[in-house]
């Protein structure tokens, strides 16, 4: 087994898992709520960017950018049309919504774009000519390399908005306390859009990036990275930035790791570790305690 | 014209709970009003409907002359409108600045300096502690920065609910001290207390709020002075 090897995959897989999990984890530390359709927004973004230049012979740039677009608008559709009549409901009703969302989204895909698995592009792996880069004597492919350099960007840049910004404190504060962000002024429900904005657009790359490396792409593509991504999040500590950073890396490995021993049970390993991070923290790794009214 | 704030026959329900049923109150610039009751007697409910987290069935609300009956919380704030909410509600996760400046939202960027100047002269203590989160500033501290938080948005109606609750002889002082000179400023002051001896004392009108009914407003003093009042409120 070659472990650097292993551990740069691990890693790559990891910074898309971390992509992912902080469109749940912002979702979820503002709106309260878990958006299951997000995998599925990552499906969309997928299929956005392979029409557009597979079929219409964009170039790659703007075939990404026309599928962060597209997201950000079914995004913030999603949340106005399907979560926010149900803001004052019981947590259970949202749930189970988003998953009605997350089932609509497959199966609208599969009646506009059918199921036989389209060949995603793979532009990413050309960045740096057919050999890729080479690192400790490894060689890195393209798409590898621009992964975990997007997943630093968004993060630094997510870390900057939050904490520099004003639309991005009035999040963190809203997010604390919707009521008392009232109470300043801070427009909520235009705070949530944006963060279903920000999160949708997100999920656009990160599907972009998942289906570089695993250029198949179905309908239910989204599905099962979108719930280890959230399994990622949660894993971090839900709510929290780096929580999801860190959680979508470590879940990128161990999963990796996994596969050298059996690719059967390699999902049974991610699950398996974290029911053993929720039973000794339950907050998970990076999570805040949640507070008790004084 | 006339009030500042001006209620009439308000009525709030919290689902079927007819919480406030049918009351009339009103504020001039430059008062400080206080509506005292004892808990459950609909003080909050009231506060909070004036500020728009509610929605009163009937009745009237006029700011500045100008309904505001169904305006969101969020739309009141940059018509001058600030609450101070029951048990502070600070950023519990965000610096003491940064609270400050979330006071400061609807207000233009080039305000928010001289703000946190001015807020930090009324309030020393927060400037010591400005780069600290909110969650390590003990209980006055932290109702100290609520009450700059909403300073911050150059109020003309400073609405304080239950500003005593949960602190110390000494502290309930303080804050009471700093209200009179808030007040002295020029700020108009609604105040909600369950300490009616203190809030009785530093207001030019009192209103005595019973199960969601006005039944009683004077002078301050006045109130201070009344039987019932003194059997109910203020300890015999």
């Amino acid at each position: 087994m070659d472990i650097l090897q292993n551990l740069i995959n691990g890693i790559s897989l990891g910074s898309v898992y971390a992509i992912i999990a902080l469109g749940y984890t912002m979702v979820y530390g503002i709106a309260k709520m878990l958006n299951f359709a997000h995998g599925d927004v990552i499906m969309v973004g997928a299929y956005i960017c392979f029409y557009a230049v597979s079929k219409y012979q964009l170039p790659p740039l703007v075939g990404i950018l026309l599928a962060m677009a597209v997201c950000t608008v079914l995004g913030v559709v999603i949340e106005r049309l399907a979560y926010k009549p149900l803001r004052q409901s019981a947590s259970l009703a949202v749930l189970i919504t988003a998953i009605g969302v997350s089932y609509f989204l497959q199966n609208a895909a599969l009646l506009l774009w059918q199921s036989d698995p389209k060949n995603f592009p793979t532009f990413l792996n050309g960045i740096f000519g057919d050999k890729g880069i080479t690192f400790l004597g490894r060689s890195i492919t393209g798409t590898t390399v621009v992964t975990v350099l997007a997943c630093v960007i968004i993060m630094v840049a997510l870390t900057a908005f939050t904490g520099m910004t004003k639309m991005g404190k009035a999040m963190r504060a809203c997010s604390e306390d919707k009521a008392a962000a009232q109470l300043m002024g801070i427009d909520v429900n235009r705070t949530i859009s944006m963060t279903f904005a920000i999160g949708s657009a997100l999920a656009a790359i990160a599907g972009v990036l998942l289906c570089s490396a695993y250029p198949q792409l179905t309908p239910t593509t989204g599905s099962l990275p979108g719930i280890k991504a959230f399994t990622a999040a949660v894993f971090g500590g839900i709510g929290s930035i780096p929580g999801a950073l860190l959680g979508g890396l470590l879940l990128g490995v161990i999963e990796i790791f996994a596969m050298t021993f059996s690719t059967e049970l390699s999902n049974a390993v991610v699950f398996a570790v974290l029911i053993i991070v929720l039973l000794v923290k339950p907050t998970g790794l990076l999570g805040k305690q949640i507070r008790e009214k004084v | 014209m006339g009030a500042l704030l001006q209620v009439e026959n308000m009525n709030v329900y919290y689902g079927a709970i007819h919480a406030v049923k049918g009351i009339s109150f009103h504020v001039d610039e430059g008062e400080i009003v206080t509506l005292i009751g004892a808990n459950g007697a609909g003080k909050t409910t009231t506060l909070q409907t004036v500020s728009g987290l509610l929605h009163s069935k009937t009745g009237s609300i006029h700011f500045m002359g100008e309904p505001i009956g169904g305006v969101p919380a969020a739309k009141l704030v940059s018509r001058g409108m600030a609450q101070v909410p029951e048990g502070r509600r600070v950023f519990l996760q965000m610096t003491v600045e940064e609270n400050l400046e979330m006071g400061a939202y609807t207000q233009p960027k080039s305000t928010i300096a001289p703000g946190l100047e001015r807020v930090y002269g009324q309030f020393p203590r927060l400037k010591e502690r400005r780069k600290q989160t909110a969650g390590t500033l003990s209980g006055g501290e932290q109702q100290m920065l609520a009450m700059g938080r909403a300073l911050m948005s150059n109020p003309k109606l400073l609405m304080l609910d239950e500003p005593s609750m949960g602190l110390a002889p000494i502290l309930v002082e303080q804050i009471f001290e700093i209200i009179q000179q808030l007040h002295q400023a020029g700020t108009t002051i609604l105040l909600v207390e369950q300490n009616a001896r203190m809030a009785l004392s530093v207001a030019n009108r009192g209103y005595v709020l019973e199960t969601g009914r006005i039944t009683l407003s004077g002078p301050g003093a006045q109130l201070l002075e009344d039987e019932g009042v003194k059997k109910a409120y203020l300890g015999g």
